[in-house]
C-alpha cells in the first residue's frame, strides 16, 4: 500500500509545533560553530583584491609586478585586462595572495593601474534627467481596465482617456491622491562578508564557501576551473548572513580556487567590509509618481503610476506586476522605467521587489485615508476585496489592531496630542509571498543500534534549518529531537535547493518527512513480524514502536532497529514540485499584517519606534520558537531600511561614500522598541502544510512605519529611509 | 596595513624621544579605536606607532581643591566612574552619548580629543580637506560643517567630549618638542581649522603631544550636553551642544555654550552666551540663544537642516543644564 504523506492532525503532534531550542544554538553562542570565515587550513595564504576606485572607467594598463615586491606577497594576478570597461566602483581588478592579511592588502594597493575616466551617471531619483541622458530602459508595464476599447479605438488612447475619466470621477465623488514616494538602494550588509577558503587535494577542490546554495555551487566552480562538478566539494556548516546575495561563488571564489591551485596552498579570500558593501549586492531603489482615485468610502477605483529606480549598470528595479502592492484595484496601470547607473549591481534581497513595492504603494493607500479624514484601518479593510487573501488579512488585521491598541490610540493624521514637540502615530501595511517548497532530496539512515541520521545538501542560513529537519524526523519516528543527527552543508550529500525565496523549510520538511515515513513502514514490517501483529496497527511514539493504544505491546526504538540486522536502513526522501504537488505536506502563498507605533520629535526629525506588531500566517508551523525569531529578525531588518539604511553615492564621482560600518547606519537594540509577534495558525492554516516564512515579514515595515510617521505628523515624508533630515525637510515643505 | 615600528615607552620623556618633527611619520596609539581602522585602510601610513598606555603618569586621575587632572590615557569608563567628576554632568552626558560599552571602555580621553574626522571623503582616502574642500562642496555634504566652513576644511570635528570640556573651562598640558618644553593652554585653543593638507585639527607639532587635561571644579556652574542623534549607538550626532551656566539671583551671570559636529573645531558660541547673560533661563531665552548660535551659519548644498538641529541642540542643552524639560524625545 503506498504511503500517504501527511502531517498528524493539529494538536496531535509530539514535536512539530512545540517550542524547540536550536540544536546548534549552543555551538553558535559559544563560538565553537565554524563559519566559513573561521576555516583556516595549514600553510594558508590570505588573498585580497584591488577594487576599482572609479565608478566608470576603462583600464589602460594593469601591472601586478609591484605587488610582488611587497614583503610577504606570494603571488598576484590581474582579474581584468587592459581595455576592459569598468561600470561600478569596487569592481575587482587584481588579486594578491600573501602570507599575512596586512601584506595582502598592502600588495593589492601596490598594483599599478592606469585608468581612462569615463562619464559617471548615478542619479536614480530624476527620471526625466535620466531619459535626457539616455540612461533609461523600458521596464515594462502592467495594465488592467474594466472597460474595453471600442472596435475602432486606438488601445493606447483609450487607456489614457479611460484612466483620466476614472480619475475625474474619483475627484468629483471621492478623492484623488497625486503624490511621489521613494525608497533608496540599500546593500545586503552580511555580517560575514562573501568569500571562501579553497584547498586542493590533487585534482580535487574543497571550497569552504559562505553560501546559501550548497548543492548548486560546485558546478559554478568547476566550469571556469576546467574540471567537472564531481571534483568539487562545497562545504558550509554555518553562514553569517546572505539575504539573497550568496547563491554563487562569484569571480572572487573562482579566483581563490585558482590561486590555491597555482600556489599549492590553501587560500582564504574574504571580501573586506568596504568590498562587501560595494560589490556584493544591493537592493534596487524605487521612486514613483502615483495618481490614485478612491470613492468617498475609501475604496480605490483607479491606480495609475510610473515608477523608476536603479539596480546598477544594467537591469533591475521593481517589477510593475507588484505595483500597487497586494491590492489590485479594478482599474490599474503601472509603468516602469529602469535607470542605468554606475553603481554596484543588484542582487536578490529578501523578498525581491516586495518591500519597495509595498513602500511605494501602501503609502498612497494611507494618504487616501489622510485626505478623506478616515481611519487608515478602515481604508485598508474596505479594499481587502481586491486582495487575494481577504479573509486572512481581515482576521490578521483584527488581531494586530488588538495587540497594538489601534482603537484606543488611533487619531486622524496629524490630529494627535503633542507632548512638547513629540507626536505619536500608528500605521499599517499588508504583504504577501509565495514560499513554495523547493526541490529536495535527503538520505535517511537508521542504524541497527538505533542511531538516526539524515544527510542533505541544504544549508542553515541562520534561521534554524538543522533544528527543523531534526524535528520533522523526530516527529515521524516518535523520537526525541536529540536522537536525530542532521548532516547538511556539504555538496556531496543528496542535492537540496538553494535557500532563497522562503523555500527551505518546506523543501527539507517534504524530503525528510517522506523519507522518515517510508523508513517507518519498513521498520513497522519488521516489528509486526516479530510481534506477530498487523503492521497497520503500529505507531511510533515516545521512543517505542507499539500497537496503537497499547504501549506495552511493542518494542523500544533500539530493539526495533536491532531487527535490521547488520546493515543500516537507508531511505532516500525526494520531493519535486513538478511531481509531488499537490502535497499535503506543503503549499504556498501567505499574507501578513504589520502595524507600527512611532513617536516623532518635530523639532529634530528623530523618529523613535514605540511598538511594532507583526501577525503572520505560514501554514503549518514546525518550530514556533525559530519562526518567531525569524519574524523578529525581519522586523528589525525592516526598521533598518525604514529609518536608517541607505547606500550613499557621491553624485559627481559615483563613489560609494558610506561603505564602512561606522557610516552605514543600522538600528541598535535601543532603536527597535517593543516588537510583538503573533503566529497566525488556525486549523485552516495548519492543514495547508508548510509554507515558507523567510521573506514575508520583512516586506511591510517600510510602509507601516512611513504611515505611522505620516499619521503622527500629518505630513508625509515621502522617501525612505526616514532620516531626521528628510523628516525636517518634509515638515518645512508642508509649512510653506 | 603597512608595516611600522612599534614603541611602548614607559615615561613621558620616552614618548618625546619616539616622536618625529616630520608630519605623518609617527602616530600615537592610546585606545586604538580610531587609529587602527585608519592604519588598516592605509589612510595613515606612519613609520612608527607609539603606544602611550604604558606611561603611568598618563593613566592617572587626581583631584585637588581646584579641579581634576586627567592623564591622556585614562579611559572614558574610568572618567564615568570618577566621583571627582560627578559635578561635570556635561562631560558625563557626552560620554554616555557614545552609547557603546566597548568603545567607552577602550577609548581614552586624549584619543577622543584627537579623534580624526569621520568625514567620508577623508576616510575614503581623499585627504583631510578632500581636494581643498571641493569634493565636499560638490559632493554629499549632509553631515558636514555649517559654521566655520569658509576655508577648505568642511569636515566637522569628531570629538564629542571637547564641547563639554570647553564649556567646563578645561585646559590642557602639552609637552615637547624638547624634553623640558611644557605648555598649558585652554582646551579651546588646542583646536584649529586646518588650511592645507599638512595641517591637522590641533595646534600640536608632530613632536609634541597632549599629556593631561585639567578640569576645574564647576563650583555652581550648571552644565549639560544635548546631542541630536539619528538612532542609538556610537555614530556621531548630527549636531550637539554643551552649556555651562552660572546663575546668580535666578539670572544667568555667566555662560559658556559650545557646539559640536557643526564646524571643523568645537564651536564656542559667544553669541549664544550673550543672549543668556542677564536673563532667567526659560524656553524663550534658550530658544533665542539657539538662534543666536546659528545666526552666522553658512550651510552647504545639502545640510541646511543641520542649522535647525544645532539651534535645537543649544536650546535643549541650556534647558537641560537648568533642569528644565527639553520638550523633545
Amino acid at each position: 500500500m503506498p504511503v500517504e504523506y501527511r502531517w498528524p492532525e493539529q494538536g496531535k503532534t509530539a514535536v512539530v509545533g512545540h517550542e524547540q531550542d536550536r540544536i546548534d544554538g549552543l555551538a553558535k553562542a559559544s563560538g565553537t560553530a565554524k563559519y566559513s570565515y573561521d576555516i583556516n587550513t595549514k600553510q594558508m595564504l590570505i588573498a585580497r583584491m584591488l577594487g576599482c576606485p572609479h565608478a566608470h572607467c576603462r583600464i589602460k594598463s594593469i601591472d601586478v609586478s609591484p605587488a610582488l615586491q611587497v614583503a610577504g606577497v606570494v603571488t598576484a594576478k590581474p582579474m581584468k585586462e587592459a581595455g576592459a570597461e569598468i561600470q561600478w566602483p569596487g569592481e575587482p581588478l587584481a588579486v594578491v595572495a600573501a602570507e599575512t592579511e596586512a601584506a595582502a592588502s598592502e600588495g593589492a594597493a601596490a598594483v599599478q593601474v592606469e585608468y581612462e575616466l569615463l562619464d559617471v551617471y548615478v542619479d536614480d531619483t530624476d527620471r526625466q534627467a535620466a531619459e535626457a541622458a539616455g540612461r533609461t530602459a523600458k521596464g515594462g508595464q502592467s495594465i488592467e481596465l474594466e472597460r474595453e476599447p471600442g472596435e475602432d479605438e486606438d488601445e493606447a488612447e483609450f487607456e489614457e482617456r479611460e484612466i483620466q475619466r476614472l480619475l475625474d470621477e474619483a475627484a468629483k465623488e471621492g478623492v484623488v491622491v497625486e503624490a511621489d514616494y521613494g525608497i533608496h538602494a540599500i546593500t545586503h550588509m552580511c555580517l560575514e562578508p562573501h568569500g571562501s577558503t579553497c584547498e586542493w587535494l590533487g585534482d580535487k577542490l574543497t571550497a569552504h564557501l559562505s553560501t546559501q546554495n550548497v548543492s548548486g555551487t560546485a558546478g559554478q566552480f568547476a566550469g571556469p576551473l576546467g574540471i567537472t562538478a564531481d571534483d568539487v566539494t562545497v562545504h558550509c556548516d554555518f553562514i553569517g548572513g546572505g539575504f539573497g546575495s550568496k547563491f554563487s561563488p562569484d569571480a572572487w571564489g573562482v579566483v581563490c580556487a585558482q590561486l590555491a591551485r597555482e600556489t599549492g596552498r590553501g587560500v582564504k579570500l574574504m571580501l573586506t567590509r568596504e568590498q562587501e558593501l560595494k560589490i556584493a549586492g544591493a537592493r534596487p531603489s524605487g521612486f514613483i509618481h502615483v495618481r490614485v482615485g478612491a470613492n468617498k468610502d475609501g475604496v480605490v477605483t483607479v491606480w495609475d503610476s510610473h515608477h523608476w529606480g536603479t539596480g546598477g549598470p544594467d537591469s533591475g528595479s521593481i517589477r510593475p506586476a507588484v505595483v500597487p502592492y497586494v491590492f489590485a484595484p479594478p482599474n490599474r496601470r503601472a509603468v516602469h522605467t529602469v535607470i542605468k547607473t554606475n553603481t554596484g549591481p543588484f542582487r536578490a534581497w529578501r523578498a525581491p521587489d516586495h518591500p519597495q513595492a509595498c513602500a511605494l504603494s501602501q503609502t498612497a493607500y494611507d494618504d487616501i485615508a489622510w485626505k478623506l479624514k478616515m481611519d487608515s484601518y478602515e481604508v485598508f479593510r474596505r479594499n481587502l476585496h481586491t486582495t487575494r487573501l481577504p479573509d486572512v488579512y481581515a482576521a490578521e488585521m483584527e488581531i494586530a489592531a488588538r495587540l497594538i491598541g489601534w482603537k484606543e490610540k488611533y487619531h486622524l493624521h496629524g490630529q494627535g496630542p503633542a507632548e512638547g514637540s513629540v507626536v505619536t502615530g500608528l500605521g499599517m501595511a499588508l504583504h504577501t509571498w509565495g514560499g513554495a517548497a523547493h526541490d529536495s532530496t535527503c538520505l535517511l539512515r537508521i542504524h541497527p543500534d538505533g542511531g538516526v541520521e539524515t544527510s542533505l545538501g541544504s544549508q542553515d542560513i541562520g534561521t534554524g534549518t538543522r533544528t527543523v529537519i531534526a524535528m520533522v524526523v523526530a516527529e515521524t519516528l516518535g523520537l526525541p529531537v536529540n536522537a536525530v543527527k542532521v548532516n547538511i552543508g556539504n555538496s556531496k550529500y543528496p542535492p537540496s535547493g538553494p535557500s532563497g525565496g522562503s523555500t527551505t523549510v518546506g523543501g527539507v520538511a517534504e524530503s525528510n518527512r517522506r523519507a522518515a515515513q517510508d523508513a517507518l513502514v519498513q521498520i513497522f514490517d519488521l516489528v509486526a513480524k516479530k510481534l506477530n501483529v498487523s503492521a497497520e496497527k503500529l505507531v511510533a511514539a515516545k521512543g517505542r514502536i507499539h500497537v496503537s493504544g497499547k504501549p506495552d505491546q511493542g518494542l523500544s526504538w533500539k530493539e526495533a532497529c536491532s531487527l535490521l540486522g547488520m546493515k543500516p536502513l537507508e531511505v532516500r526522501g525526494s520531493y519535486s514540485r513538478r511531481e509531488n504537488q499537490p502535497s499535503k505536506l506543503s503549499s504556498e502563498t501567505v499574507g501578513g499584517v504589520q502595524m507600527a507605533e512611532v513617536a516623532v520629535d518635530k523639532r529634530t526629525g528623530v523618529v523613535q519606534m514605540r511598538k511594532f506588531v507583526a501577525v503572520q500566517d505560514m501554514g503549518l508551523i514546525i518550530n514556533p520558537k525559530t519562526a518567531r525569531s525569524q519574524v523578529y529578525g525581519a522586523v528589525i531588518m525592516g526598521i533598518a531600511y525604514a529609518l536608517f539604511e541607505e547606500r550613499i553615492i557621491d553624485r559627481t564621482t559615483g563613489e560609494f561614500l558610506n561603505c564602512e560600518i561606522a557610516d552605514y547606519r543600522l538600528p541598535r537594540l535601543g532603536d527597535i522598541g517593543e516588537i510583538v509577534v503573533e503566529l497566525y495558525q488556525p486549523e485552516s492554516e495548519y492543514n495547508r502544510g508548510v509554507v515558507g516564512l523567510g521573506e514575508p515579514p520583512v516586506i511591510s515595515p517600510g510602509a507601516a512605519i512611513s504611515n505611522a510617521v505620516a499619521n503622527a505628523l500629518g505630513v508625509r515624508v515621502p522617501v525612505l529611509p526616514l532620516t531626521p533630515q528628510r523628516v525636517l525637510e518634509a515638515i518645512k515643505r508642508s509649512n510653506v | 596595513m603597512k608595516p611600522f615600528e612599534y614603541a611602548a615607552p614607559r615615561d613621558e620623556a620616552g614618548v618625546l624621544e619616539c616622536l618625529s618633527p616630520e608630519p605623518g611619520h609617527v602616530e600615537i596609539l592610546a585606545g586604538g579605536t580610531d587609529l587602527l581602522p585608519l592604519l588598516q585602510k592605509m589612510i595613515l601610513t606612519p613609520r612608527r606607532v607609539v603606544n602611550i598606555k604604558e606611561v603611568a603618569s598618563l593613566r592617572r586621575l587626581s583631584a585637588d581643591s581646584q579641579g581634576v587632572v586627567i592623564g591622556a590615557a585614562v579611559t572614558l569608563s574610568d572618567l564615568l566612574e570618577a566621583p571627582e567628576l560627578a559635578p561635570c554632568t556635561a562631560l558625563r552626558q557626552a560620554i554616555e552619548g557614545i552609547d557603546a560599552l566597548q568603545l567607552v571602555s577602550q577609548m581614552t580621553l586624549g584619543g577622543e580629543l584627537c579623534r580624526r574626522p569621520q568625514c567620508w571623503y577623508f576616510r575614503n582616502g581623499h585627504g583631510l580637506l578632500a581636494d581643498a574642500g571641493r569634493r565636499v562642496v560638490q559632493g554629499d555634504n549632509r553631515y558636514h560643517a555649517i559654521l566655520g566652513n569658509s576655508g577648505p576644511a568642511k569636515f566637522v570635528h569628531a570629538s564629542r567630549l571637547a564641547p563639554a570640556l570647553i564649556a567646563l573651562d578645561a585646559s590642557v598640558r602639552v609637552i615637547g618638542p624638547e624634553r623640558e618644553d611644557e605648555h598649558y593652554l585652554p582646551l579651546a585653543d588646542l583646536f584649529r581649522t586646518p588650511r592645507h593638507e599638512r595641517e591637522r585639527e590641533t595646534v600640536l607639532l608632530p613632536n609634541q603631544f597632549l599629556t593631561h587635561v585639567y578640569v576645574p571644579h564647576p563650583e555652581g556652574w550648571l552644565n549639560a550636553t544635548y546631542e541630536v542623534k539619528h538612532g542609538r549607538g556610537p555614530a556621531a550626532p548630527l549636531a550637539a551642544a554643551s552649556a555651562a551656566l552660572l546663575l546668580e539671583g535666578g539670572r544667568v551671570a555667566d555662560a559658556r555654550v559650545v557646539l559640536g559636529h557643526v564646524a571643523p573645531v568645537p564651536w564656542l558660541s559667544h553669541e549664544a552666551a550673550q543672549e543668556l547673560i542677564g536673563h532667567a533661563v526659560s524656553a524663550e531665552t534658550a530658544a533665542r540663544a539657539g538662534q543666536a548660535a546659528v545666526a552666522a551659519a553658512t550651510p552647504l548644498s545639502q545640510n541646511a537642516y543641520k542649522v535647525d538641529l544645532a539651534a535645537v541642540a543649544v536650546e535643549r542643552a541650556i534647558l537641560k543644564a537648568a533642569g528644565l524639560p527639553t520638550g523633545g524625545l
